[in-house]
């Protein structure tokens, strides 16, 4: 039989011939239309709501900057804008939430670090299959609950060793966060590790190198890039931590670098001022936007950093 | 030949002593999360009753409890739930089924990377600015539930879109052989087959909700509150109510909040036994999510 074979495919593919436009089938065309825009609108309502915290910050921190400068605010040491002559220096606050975290990551870095090489290169699959979510429960725990143990736990164990430290001190805070956020250092640093090619280290090994020379000088400059990340994350974190530094670092604004002394970060007082009955619209109403703004600046300058961090250590395998 | 052996033994010795290292810092975080079980359970077992779970809070630490405040809490999760579950999984379906690569869909991406980095209590700060005042919601449920609902909508996407993306496909080439249209694909085998996914991303994300204190705080939840919001269901007809979300609430965190601030040491135990509630909650929902987890990538093989 002479048949063109691939002619006579090409008939049985072609489509058959196109059915009547009936109203049933442009209502389902339709159906389908307003589903995929009710979709669109849902991953939009993400764009709002960052739309909304922006323009909120804005719309009440600029009625708080038309009462008091700029100048003022980045130089002046002192913060008490509930008093009588209220002064508006975020210096302190920026402090409080600068040495907090600092002490925070001096705990969660190198230990994070450390125990995302110890899973990723040493521990037996079986141990770091139990370890690793049991750590991750460190980041389910509610942070009062933190408070609390950093107020109750944290700060009598601690006097102990340095004596005349007070009960409300920036350092058992400090400490206690930087706990909890291990495992986000510690997670991610170790996907980060386990994607880096095997034959990377195999080939360390065989130059003779053993395993924790191979996890320094091969693994982590590979994974660094995801490594930076998670660093940059956990920094966030600590910055934005609030119920912690609220409880166990004191509500005082203290501008000092020492973490044994009370002092209070721009969440704490936050919170401090909105337990309180302020009247919408009144000056200390509007301070605690200006501080959220501080906040959320801080923030963004650290994620952006991330983002180049991350970029600029970016190895390709 | 004994230099050759020599730094051998160095080597293994170095690993042996970065081996050690690495377990007491993996015990540094395992021990600490004992010994806060282990402080909550000693201060506050011995406070936690029916009487505590059923009074509300008090002058009098001995009499104080926690009825509203989980009252509160449960209220709270059911606004969270309904506005961030739906939101979050539709959002999480356009943008791994529909979108389009275009500069519409990178800024969504983009935006949903960022909001995970934002401090909670900025989430307060908005809803307090945009909800209370703008909007005039008022500092009820309802405000709370939105708060946390935003809070926690970048979680449920997240998790939506990694669970559809496990799933090959084959699947949807072979519904839309069929004839299926791309909703009738995503409603008929997309979601179900991701539900084991979605499910364990939601409920990591409400337990995370639960914890949450600061963003309500900043709303301006009440830290007393000695009555208990509307029931849902009433006697007379409509016999469904929902005067509750109107209703001002408490929750438990910021009901440990307030007991943590009080410098009387009694109230530090009502904090403590409030604060293992919280953490038995939380650590129960985390526990069913790795089960859920667990089971699903045992059952289902693509």
């Amino acid at each position: 039989m002479e048949t063109d074979w691939g002619l006579a495919a090409e008939e049985t593919l072609r489509p058959s011939p196109r059915p009547k436009v009936t109203a049933a089938r442009r209502l389902s065309y339709l159906k389908e239309r307003a589903i995929e825009s009710l979709l669109l609108f849902a991953a939009f309502s993400s764009v709002a709501i960052t739309l909304g915290i922006v323009s909120i910050l804005i719309y009440e921190s600029s009625t708080f900057f038309a009462h008091v400068s700029l100048r003022e605010f980045f130089t002046d040491t002192l913060w008490t804008p509930l008093f009588a002559s209220p002064r508006f220096g975020i210096l302190p606050l920026v402090m409080g939430t600068l040495v907090t975290t600092a002490v925070a990551l001096v705990v969660a870095l190198p230990i994070g670090t450390v125990v995302a090489v110890y899973l990723s290169e040493f521990a037996p699959p079986s141990v770091r299959e139990i370890i690793k979510p049991a750590l991750e429960l460190l980041s389910a725990v509610p942070t009062v609950v933190y408070g609390y143990f950093a107020l109750q736990f944290m700060s009598p164990l601690l006097q102990k060793i340095i004596p005349g430290l007070p009960t409300f001190n920036m350092l058992s805070a400090g400490v206690v966060m930087g706990i909890m956020i291990i495992p986000y250092v510690s997670s991610l640093s170790e996907d980060a590790m386990r994607a880096v090619p095997m034959s990377l280290r195999e080939g360390a090994y065989a130059l003779g190198a053993n395993r924790i020379i191979t996890a320094l000088k091969v693994v982590y400059p590979a994974a660094l890039s995801g490594i930076v990340a998670s660093y940059i994350l956990a920094i966030s974190r600590a910055i934005g931590e609030t119920m912690i530094v609220a409880i166990a670092a004191g509500m005082q604004p203290n501008l000092t670098l020492d973490p044994r002394e009370p002092a209070a970060t721009i969440t704490a007082f936050i919170v401090q001022v909105s337990l309180g009955d302020l009247p919408h619209g009144s000056i200390g109403y509007q301070s605690i936007f200006a501080a959220g703004m501080t906040l959320f600046v801080m923030t963004l300058v650290f994620n952006i950093l991330g983002y180049m961090l991350r970029k600029r250590f970016r190895e390709v395998y | 030949m004994s230099d050759f052996r020599r730094i051998i033994a160095k080597r293994k010795r170095q690993d042996f002593v970065f081996n050690i290292i690495g377990i007491v810092c993996t015990l540094v975080g395992i021990l600490t999360l004992g010994a806060l079980l282990v402080d909550l359970l000693v201060d506050g077992l011995p406070r936690l009753s029916l009487t505590f779970l059923s009074s509300f809070p008090s002058r009098f630490a001995e009499q104080a409890g926690i009825l509203s405040s989980w009252v509160g809490t449960i209220l709270i999760m059911i606004v969270t739930a309904c506005a961030a579950v739906p939101l979050g999984v539709a959002a999480g379906v356009y943008l791994e089924e529909y979108a389009r690569k275009n500069w519409l869909t990178n800024l969504i991406e983009i935006n949903i990377a960022n909001l995970a980095g934002v401090p909670s209590i900025i989430y307060g700060l908005m809803a307090l600015g945009l909800l209370v005042y703008q909007f005039r919601l008022g500092q009820s449920v309802l405000t709370g539930g939105l708060t946390l609902a935003f809070l926690i909508l970048p979680i449920v996407i997240v998790a939506t879109r990694e669970a559809l993306r496990t799933i090959p496909q084959g699947i949807r080439e072979a519904a839309y052989a069929l004839g299926s249209t791309k909703w009738q694909v995503v409603r008929h085998h997309l979601l179900p087959y991701s539900v084991g996914g979605t499910m364990t991303g939601i409920i990591i994300a409400l337990s995370r909700a639960i914890g949450e204190t600061a963003p309500l705080i900043t709303i301006g939840a009440l830290t007393f509150i000695a009555f208990l919001p509307p029931p849902p269901v009433q006697a007379q007809p409509p016999f469904i109510s929902f005067g509750w979300i109107w209703s001002p609430f408490s929750v438990l965190p910021i009901q440990m909040f307030n007991w943590v601030s009080r410098p009387d040491q009694a109230f530090a135990v009502n904090a403590a036994a409030a604060g293992l509630v919280l953490i038995v909650v939380t650590l129960s929902l985390n526990a069913i999510a790795i089960l859920i987890r667990y089971r699903v990538r045992k059952r289902i093989k693509w």
